[in-house]
């Protein structure tokens, strides 16, 4: 069952990581950008778990998907590219 | 607050395609399944019975290529010592100075880093028996250490200061390499194995690669906590 259902898991995972990369390339707005690539990361990481590839998944998913994202999330914020709408205090 | 919008840049499209086609060419040239370099199975002969590490790569990464390790551990120093050089003149965030996203965020930052230390440290710690080890182990607890500093909850402060991490730092650098001079004061190879095997699957197994591996999940950990709280810090410009 594994080896007719795993190409389609493949599959899904290649069109998703690609429709992700591709909005990482094409998006005008950074953090979509960054969300993306972290998109793309997830799903490599799953594709090394098909694999059998434990150890490097979960490098992939610690670094590429968790840590990266939040490196490229907080230069971001350094470089006052990220935009939020802004909540004052006096809301809560 | 108007969005921070980007051009799109068609050049890494440009780049990647360049690069598919040189990898395709390359590959092109190896058949499937028969790689031109053997010492890959060599291992896979005999690095289970060599080490009595449960986890192969464990064995690769710290037994076979300990000098490997070494170099990567020290290219992340540089990075991160490059980081902290360029953004030195910035206040590093303390806990209780951060952005105040709502009390669930709040109590759930609190929460969080002892669960968070405690599967880093499980990883670490069963590096030799399962998949994971110090790298990916140490980056968890980099989370663990960072993510007090998100919270805005006042009283709460985190075990570890900014100085004591840099101290973690420069020990777990000096233990990993201790550990290797003392390979060579015994006879052998700089890094190489000592203190037995043990049974292969137990906890306390596989000689000095769970010591080493704990070093360099520690050095992981403070390096990248350090670098995070600083790129955290400075003008914000959340508000």
């Amino acid at each position: 069952m594994d080896s007719v259902v795993m190409p389609w898991i493949a599959g899904l995972l290649i069109l998703v990581m690609l429709g992700a990369a591709l909005v990482a390339l094409l998006s005008t707005s950074h953090l979509v950008a960054v969300a993306a690539t972290s998109v793309v990361s997830l799903g490599l990481t799953l594709i090394f778990v098909l694999l059998r590839a434990p150890d490097v998944a979960m490098t992939e998913g610690v670094v590429g998907a968790g840590v990266g994202s939040l490196i490229l999330a907080l230069a971001l914020k350094r470089l006052g590219l990220l935009s939020r709408t802004q909540r004052s205090e006096s809301d809560e | 607050m108007s969005r921070a919008h980007r051009s799109v840049e068609w050049t890494p499209l440009l780049f990647s395609g360049g690069l598919a086609f040189l990898l395709f060419s390359l590959f092109m040239g190896v058949s499937f399944g028969n790689p031109p370099m053997q010492v890959g199975g060599m291992i896979h002969q005999q690095g289970a019975e060599a080490l009595g590490a449960a986890n192969l790569v464990t064995a690769v990464v710290l037994g076979y290529r300990g000098i490997d390790t070494l170099g990567e551990l020290a290219i992340l120093f540089a990075a991160a010592t490059a980081v902290g050089l360029v953004l030195r003149k910035q206040k590093v965030v303390q806990p209780g100075e951060g952005i105040f996203l709502g009390e669930l965020f709040d109590h759930a930052v609190q929460l969080l880093p002892a669960i968070l230390l405690l599967v880093g440290f499980y990883i670490i710690f069963h590096g030799h028996l399962t998949p994971g080890g110090g790298f990916q182990g140490g980056v968890i607890v980099a989370v663990a250490l960072y993510l007090p500093a998100l919270a805005r909850v006042s009283g709460y402060r985190t075990a570890l200061s900014e100085e004591r991490i840099r101290w973690m730092e420069g020990g777990a650098g000096a233990l990993f390499i201790v550990i290797g001079i003392a390979a060579l004061l015994t006879g052998d190879g700089f890094l190489s194995p000592m203190l037995g095997q043990g049974v292969m699957g137990s906890l306390l197994s596989a000689g000095t690669l769970p010591v080493l591996y704990l070093a360099v999940g520690l050095k992981v950990g403070s390096e990248l906590a350090g670098l995070l709280l600083h790129l955290s810090a400075g003008e914000d410009s959340w508000s």
